[in-house]
């Protein structure tokens, strides 16, 4: 059977998130919990998290986490790193063995800087240096696919169910200010590592429940500004959009998400002025990366998370607060097992962009 | 001589138990093939001038009429066909060049008929367009590439200018004297009802009908026939015609008996006079000649409209298109070699060229290989035969298509391909006073309004049917359609899995 | 009221509204039936010369001179169309010689005829109006 990267496989799920707004530190057991509520919304063949303000020791380094299918790949892709980037740690991701999860490829994590020569000689800014070289790692490297790629972050995926996923990884040893989970039910997969959710470029990490209708309408836009979409999978595409939009072409979270769930026509006529013509402009503007079709994302960045549904809102996905913790998920009942007594819950429109930050970081995006 | 005869193509089949005499066959038509006999008493026909272009058929009000291909047969073989060995009997009389009019005819594949579109079950839901949104509004124009913002952090508008169209199909170029006034008329009017555009063609554009600017795109061609500030201020894009899938190559010619005093006004050259458009610009012989004649118009005037360069479909498209994305033109239209004509050479237009859903899979591909494809809008025509063809070229990439022959149906035209003759009997392909009026500008209007209005919604119904609630999340969007009957190549170049996988 | 109206811009000259119209009145079936091997006489007629050519039938005058002019109280108007009764037509003519558009024609069945607004056939438009190609004649409020 072919894998990601070699079919498109359309898929349904679960999300879930938390995000403490003071930045304090939650548990992954909390996620877990949350996440394994959805158990029926997928379907043993994919499940992962992200985590944020999980490194505290090496806030300041791309945390690369990394599935290699052998021992030759992994000598491969260490050598390319060591030519571009000061490693400064290296080590296995500890996991615990389970019934539940098997087949694992070696999974390793690098705590790097880019080799400040090979930065300047390449003009990039480090953002973009560090993208470009997991892209190419990616798309040449056989065997070794880097999963992970931010500061102070990291995602943690597997095939199987997200509880069991969560448990393999040792979760419970992690805390961080922000977590995302997914569990995946495609419709037609071998079950791949690399193919589970989130997905990640950099910082940005998405999780995603839908199938999206304007998939080659946006991977062929998208590849033209030098992404290469190897899994072939929405969320994928979805992250890379996000990258380009916010990191490169400098819109915030919120003009991103006008630009990829965009209000209808109909709707930007009613605008008041000066709002219609930036929603007119950004429609137009940006228009192959308008993402039809259902998806419910949630989207990790440094300092903040993004939910945002499809416009016409075909999947589930509700917001619910309790003092500085904001919770989302598919359904209602995996905030609720985490949080039985909410201040407040609520099921955002199709298309609006439910933006949540630090409330140390004025501005989020940026 | 018994060596010049050839036997008409076509029979008139007369019931004669029910034809009433009433003469509308005689009276409307052209080319002169029915009479009344008083001493037969009955309608008589000479069918050596009939082109089939079914006026009479239409009219007769008891369908008295057929017109049927004659089964009188040459002893023909696979290499010798009928039409090869009547062609060369005709040239032998005259020593001429054989003229045809409309697009190409030959049983080349069709690859519209090839791909096959996608739609949604289960894993995504299908939509509704009664029931829920389904946007086909499109913008034509680059795409500025990167955001600016004001002192205060505000998005600044920085794109170029844009064609706004309600619905992704124009009506192709057509020129004041290739087709009639009240052709003309028509398009215009239906190009405002429509919120999209109707195009000048290389004839100038009537007085008249500048009240029709904002939907007017405006030809400049290698003739330059009616080109003046006046004009080129009066529309809302100027295109450059560098080619025409009809006859990439050469120019054209519109015959002097055509050019009457409104023609000749238009077209700003004597009455009576041969109008003859060179075969290429003689001021542009190369790429860099292209972009200055570009940023002329746009000095003229003064950057507020878009510029669109029109090409034939020939083999090595992408490039060229590659060239004039680069060239600063805002629009690139494609023509293939299906596109109509009013008259060409017959041999150029059934054997120069490539197919346009070839040619648009080719450029698509190459402006995003280049990273360029955001710099131009791509627009596609020759032919575009339904709203199933509309859907198949945007997936593919197009952002918009020109219809020009459909339209022409839609006026009435029976595709009889003899625009050439002038006496067309529909009013559409002639100057003559007494036909033109024959295309009363309401009913074509209303009947232009009918056939896009009747492709949007069929575009909504199978947009919806994929799960796309908006066109641009359709365009280029190549898994949406899926080949059948094609090789490996073909499937390659048009980018598109075979049925199945 | 509605009215056939003739826009001689678009008029043809191909005469169809006449066999439309002789058809309309002539209570056959079909038009074979009704036409083949006769003559018409319709109620409305085409004037032509030179490359102008436009349909006349009855206008319907709101205060029709015909009408006025009838000996015998055969012609009347009935809401707004003016009719004629043949019964009570005693063929005098002289509405013939009164109408100044020459709406008015001799009828074969011995009185009278003029166009009447056939419109209870199945378009609910009269019949010269259904069968113009390019819409010459048109029924409508003005």
């Amino acid at each position: 059977m072919l894998k990601e990267g070699q079919v498109r496989i359309p898929s349904g799920c679960a999300i879930s998130g938390i995000f403490s707004r003071k930045g304090s530190a939650i548990s992954g057991e909390r996620i877990i919990r949350s996440i394994a509520v959805m158990h029926d919304r997928s379907n043993g063949l994919g499940g992962g998290f992200a985590g944020y303000g999980i490194y505290p020791d090496y806030p300041d380094f791309y945390a690369l986490h990394v599935f290699y299918d052998s021992q030759t790949a992994k000598q491969e892709c260490e050598r390319y790193l060591e030519r571009y980037f000061d490693i400064i740690n290296l080590s296995k991701i500890p996991t615990r063995k389970s019934a539940a999860i098997v087949d694992e490829p070696l999974i390793w994590r690098y705590f790097v800087a880019p080799l400040p020569h090979r930065l300047s000689d390449s003009q990039l800014d480090e953002r973009e240096f560090v993208a470009r070289r997991v892209i190419r790692v990616n798309s040449s490297i056989e065997g070794a696919y880097i999963f992970s790629s931010g500061k102070n972050m990291g995602v943690f995926k597997a095939v199987g169910y997200p509880e069991d996923v969560g448990a393999f990884y040792r979760l419970e040893d992690y805390a961080g200010y922000c977590w995302t989970a997914h569990g995946r039910y495609p419709t037609n997969t071998p079950g791949w590592w690399g193919g589970a959710h989130p997905f990640a470029l950099l910082d940005y990490s998405v999780v995603h429940n839908g199938e999206i209708s304007s998939y080659d309408a946006n991977r062929r836009a998208i590849e033209m500004h030098g992404y290469r979409c190897t899994l072939q999978t929405d969320t994928e595409v979805i992250t890379y959009i996000i990258d380009y939009l916010v990191r490169r072409q400098g819109l915030t979270m919120e003009e991103a998400a006008r630009v990829m769930a965009a209000p209808f026509w109909d709707t930007i006529a009613r605008m008041p002025q000066q709002e219609r013509e930036e929603a007119t402009y950004l429609r137009n503007a940006f228009a192959s990366f308008l993402i039809t079709g259902p998806f419910s994302i949630l989207v990790g960045f440094e300092g903040g998370l993004m939910a945002l549904n499809d416009r016409l809102k075909l999947r589930s996905m509700v917001v619910g607060e309790k003092g500085d913790l904001v919770y989302v998920a598919s359904e209602e009942a995996a905030i609720r097992v985490i949080e039985p007594e909410l201040d407040s819950i609520r099921a955002p429109k199709g298309g609006e962009a439910v933006l949540i930050t630090l409330d140390a970081q004025k501005g989020g995006a940026q | 001589m018994a060596v010049r005869f050839l036997y008409p193509e076509f029979e008139v089949v007369r019931n004669q138990d029910r034809c009433v005499a009433c003469r509308a066959c005689e009276r409307q038509c052209a080319n002169e093939v029915h009479r009344y006999d008083p001493e037969l008493g009955c309608m008589v026909a000479d069918e050596s001038k009939c082109v089939n272009c079914h006026r009479c058929v239409s009219l007769c009000p008891t369908r008295a009429l057929k017109i049927v291909k004659t089964d009188h047969a040459f002893r023909e073989n696979g290499n010798w066909t009928g039409k090869a060995i009547t062609e060369v009997y005709r040239q032998a009389e005259t020593g001429g060049v054989l003229l045809s009019s409309m697009g190409n005819p030959e049983p080349y594949p069709i690859y519209w008929d090839k791909l096959l579109i996608n739609a949604s079950q289960v894993t995504n839901p299908s939509i509704d367009p009664l029931r829920e949104p389904m946007e086909t509004r499109t913008f034509l124009g680059k795409k500025p590439g990167g955001i600016q913002r004001d002192a205060q952090g505000r998005l600044i508008n920085n794109q170029t200018p844009q064609l706004e169209l309600s619905v992704p199909v124009m009506f192709s170029a057509m020129s004041y004297g290739s087709i009639s006034y009240n052709a003309h008329a028509s398009l215009a009017r239906a190009a405002q009802a429509l919120g999209t555009y109707y195009n000048t063609g290389e004839g100038g554009l009537h007085e008249d009908f500048y009240q029709y600017g904002p939907n007017t795109i405006v030809q400049v061609a290698s003739g330059r026939f009616g080109v003046h500030k006046d004009f080129l201020e009066a529309g809302a894009a100027i295109e450059i015609k560098m080619g025409q899938g009809a006859k990439p190559g050469i120019g054209g010619h519109l015959p002097g008996q055509k050019v009457g005093p409104d023609i000749s006004r238009t077209r700003m050259i004597p009455e009576g006079s041969d109008a003859i458009s060179p075969a290429p610009h003689h001021d542009i012989y190369s790429i860099e000649d292209l972009r200055q004649l570009v940023f002329s118009l746009k000095e003229a005037t003064e950057y507020k409209k878009p510029v669109i360069v029109k090409i034939a479909a020939v083999h090595n498209v992408a490039a060229i298109a590659s060239g004039v994305a680069r060239s600063g033109a805002d629009i690139i239209a494609i023509d293939g070699y299906r596109g109509g004509t009013g008259a060409a050479p017959t041999r150029i237009r059934d054997s120069v060229g490539i197919p346009i859903e070839l040619a648009l899979a080719a450029v698509d591909q190459r402006l995003r290989d280049e990273g360029i494809r955001d710099q131009v809008s791509v627009v596609i025509g020759g032919s575009v035969r339904s709203s199933a063809d509309l859907v198949k070229a945007i997936a593919l990439g197009a952002d918009a298509v020109y219809i020009a022959t459909a339209a022409l149906l839609a006026l009435g035209c029976h595709l009889c391909r003899t625009c050439q003759t002038g006496r067309c009997n529909w009013g559409i392909a002639t100057q003559r006073p007494d036909l033109v009026r024959r295309l009363n500008p309401d009913l074509g209007c209303q009947r232009l309004v009918n056939l896009v209005t009747a492709w949007d919604h069929e575009l909504k119904e199978m947009m919806g049917g994929m799960g796309i609630n908006s066109i641009e999340a359709l365009r280029g969007n190549r898994l949406m359609l899926r080949g059948i009957g094609l090789n490996q190549k073909e499937l390659d170049i048009l980018g598109v899995k075979y049925a199945g996988e | 009221m509605k009215r056939v109206y003739v826009n001689e811009k678009w008029c043809l000259g191909c005469h169809l509204c006449e066999y439309y119209c002789a058809f309309a009145n002539s209570g056959q079936s079909s038009m074979v039936k009704a036409l083949k091997g006769r003559r018409i006489a319709p109620r409305i007629q085409i004037e032509e010369r030179n490359n102008i050519s436009f349909a006349v039938s009855c206008r319907h005058c709101t205060d029709p001179i015909c009408v006025k002019s009838c000996i015998s109280g055969a012609l009347s108007i009935v809401d707004g169309a003016v009719f004629i009764d043949s019964d009570k037509c005693v063929g005098c003519y002289t509405c013939i010689l009164t109408c100044p558009y020459g709406a008015l024609t001799h009828s074969e069945q011995g009185a009278v005829q003029k166009c009447e607004l056939c419109k209870t056939n199945e378009f609910g438009v009269p019949m010269c109006v259904q069968g113009c190609p390019n819409q010459a004649i048109v029924y409508e409020e003005r």
